[in-house]
């Protein structure tokens, strides 16, 4: 019997010569990264008592949920973690104004690879499966385990195949495949699961659109999400990277526990949106009727990449905000946000009357730049839309794609990108 | 003492529905909070603000299916059991959550039938290493799944942490 991308990659891992389905292995981790949350596993750490990490070159530490500081007590942990880090020798730390979201920051600088195992304390750490990784996220004291010792123990998952046909509609992107499939499988749908994305959609999909896929699985409960390591992965982590590359891909009798099939022309048809307070609760947009938007967020790890600034920079060219509603944006590095300058984007957004956030979460985790008040509702290109996820438990939060934000905030309601421009070209912007 | 039975008796403090996401169990304004017995003052605040003062030491709180999706946010786990809750018993949990749960020697059970069969304020014994639940208020079993014989010994110890520091000393 052949193997999975999420057994071949545990196999390996574990020192076995194949593995199946709900086996439980004890795997050599590759990679394990944080962010401000190292903090808890720092706290962890010395309580386990162990004087040294177990290897601090495959450790990563990135400050993305509270940059700059925003509070003191912020400053404080901050600070513990840089001594830290300086402390174990982890000379792969990307302090306030050298990074940027951790899941963007990680694959742009080379760090993740194909047939890697890779563990975040973030949840949206299967944002690495459009890398070939298999990449999950743990809790902070589980990290702590992994410092240690290097090993971390995990259920061999099953493996849901999707396969994805078809051509997309103008205005169409991953963002909506990925909001229909959570809709149709429910925020359940694909708990404990490996997930593997493929087919010719997807093979056509820039890297940056395959990572809203791997990213956004993780709302359905995935472990690990893959797309295809194929040509156009491999040359995007060559420009990173000048380590050896795998072409690493399931065998072709793998067994799969279900194959969905979607047809992006057909099932995908217009755009998606999750509405409040959950992101299996998706409807499609011509469903909502009208509902107006006090603010309106372009950002995150799901979607703050140069192809998403990109479009949003499109529609606004020669517009403004809607008087009642705020536009937010946050490029997702440093890099992306020199990128977006030196492309002129950032003007135009500012031009039309956005405001640009410094790279990092922003609002999505409800701390800072940009919290919502008792009442108000928000368009947001993030990944949650929970109960008080952005400010007040009264407030409203609707996910979309970067082109409804962008359309929205000139219409100051959920509104098409196809009223506001009668043409859509694909996005071809890589980043 | 794997091999051994763990029981724990105890009240249901509320019963929830499916998908108690971790925004729910602990807002995310509070993340910058690393103290793990200072989380506990935020449980269900936004959604459920009267839970949290109810909450007598050893009490359960029982959910539908997919409790905790959502963040990777070990405060989530940390909140319920520094609250003093004693188990929670959920239709499935989200894998994240699980781990954090368990990891920090919090019982999760789970139980598709316990949201049907039980109600807050009733009396439930937990047979964690055996999969059973008896809701002695009503005088009834309930089905459970039995806990994986790794957990049991986490639990067993307290937590990952106890756990890794003992082996530690023991290498």
């Amino acid at each position: 019997m052949g193997m999975t991308l999420a057994e071949k990659i545990l196999a390996r891992a574990s020192g076995r010569a194949s593995v199946a389905a709900d086996e439980i292995v004890v795997a050599h981790v590759d990679l394990a990264m944080s962010h401000e949350n190292g903090d808890l596993v720092r706290k962890s750490f010395i309580e386990i008592g162990a004087p040294k990490v177990w290897d601090a070159s495959k450790i990563v530490i990135i400050f993305d949920h509270r940059v700059p500081a925003e509070s003191e007590k912020t400053a404080t942990t901050h600070k513990a973690v840089r001594e830290f880090a300086a402390a174990q020798g982890i000379r792969n730390f990307y302090d306030v104004g050298r990074g940027g979201i951790c899941h963007q920051v990680l694959p742009e600088n080379g760090h993740v690879r194909p047939g890697m195992v890779l563990v975040g304390t973030d949840s949206h750490t299967t944002t690495h499966g459009a890398f070939g990784a298999f990449a999950t996220g743990i809790g902070a004291t589980e990290m702590a385990g992994v410092w240690t010792e290097g090993t971390l123990w995990f259920k061999v998952p099953a493996t849901l195949r999707i396969l994805v046909e078809g051509e997309f509609r103008p205005w169409i992107s991953a963002k909506d495949l990925i909001l229909y499939t959570i809709g149709r499988l429910g925020a359940a749908g694909a708990d404990y699961r490996a997930v593997e994305f493929d087919g010719a959609a997807i093979r056509r999909m820039t890297v940056a659109s395959r990572m809203v896929l791997a990213n956004l699985a993780m709302e359905m409960g995935a472990k690990v999400a893959f797309t295809p390591v194929d040509e156009t992965l491999l040359e995007w982590l060559r420009r990173r990277t000048s380590e050896p590359l795998e072409k690493i891909a399931p065998d072709a009798d793998a067994h799969y526990e279900r194959v969905l099939n979607i047809d992006a022309g057909e099932d995908v048809w217009e755009p998606q949106i999750a509405c409040p307070h959950a992101v299996d609760n998706v409807k499609p947009l011509s469903a909502l009727g009208e509902v107006p938007v006090h603010q309106a967020v372009l950002g995150s790890c799901t979607n703050g990449r140069l192809e998403d600034l990109e479009i949003a920079a499109r529609l606004l060219a020669g517009r403004t905000v809607h008087p009642r509603t705020r536009l937010v944006v946050i490029p997702a590095s440093q890099h992306i946000y020199r990128e977006a300058m030196r492309l002129g984007y950032l003007e135009t957004l500012v031009a039309a009357g956005g405001m640009i956030a410094p790279p990092g979460c922003g609002p999505c985790v409800g701390v800072h730049q940009g919290i919502l008040a008792a009442g108000e509702a928000c368009v947001s290109s993030t990944n949650r839309n929970f109960i008080g996820r952005m400010g007040s438990k009264d407030s409203k939060v609707y996910l979309a794609s970067p082109a409804v934000v962008a359309a929205s905030a000139i219409a100051g309601r959920l509104e098409h990108p196809g009223s506001i421009l009668k043409e859509s070209e694909p996005c071809l912007v890589e980043a | 003492m794997s091999g051994g039975s763990l029981k724990l008796r105890g009240v249901v403090r509320a019963v929830l529905g499916e998908n108690i996401d971790t925004d729910i169990i602990y807002p995310g304004r509070y993340l910058n909070i690393t103290d793990r017995e200072l989380t506990a003052e935020h449980l269900f605040e936004l959604a459920y603000p009267q839970i949290r003062p109810a909450i007598r030491p050893g009490e359960f709180i029982v959910a539908g299916k997919n409790f905790g999706c959502g963040s990777s946010r070990e405060q989530a786990a940390a909140a319920l059991k520094f609250a003093g809750i004693g188990a929670v018993i959920a239709g499935s949990f989200a894998r994240i959550f699980y781990r954090n749960s368990i990891n920090l020697g919090l019982p999760a059970v789970i139980s598709p039938d316990a949201v049907l069969e039980s109600a807050q304020g009733d009396e439930l014994e937990l047979d964690l290493t055996a999969g059973e639940i008896r809701n002695l208020t009503r005088g009834r079993a309930i089905a459970a799944a039995k806990l994986d014989p790794r957990a049991v010994e986490l639990i067993t110890a307290g937590g990952l942490i106890p756990y890794l520091k003992r082996k530690m000393v023991a290498a």
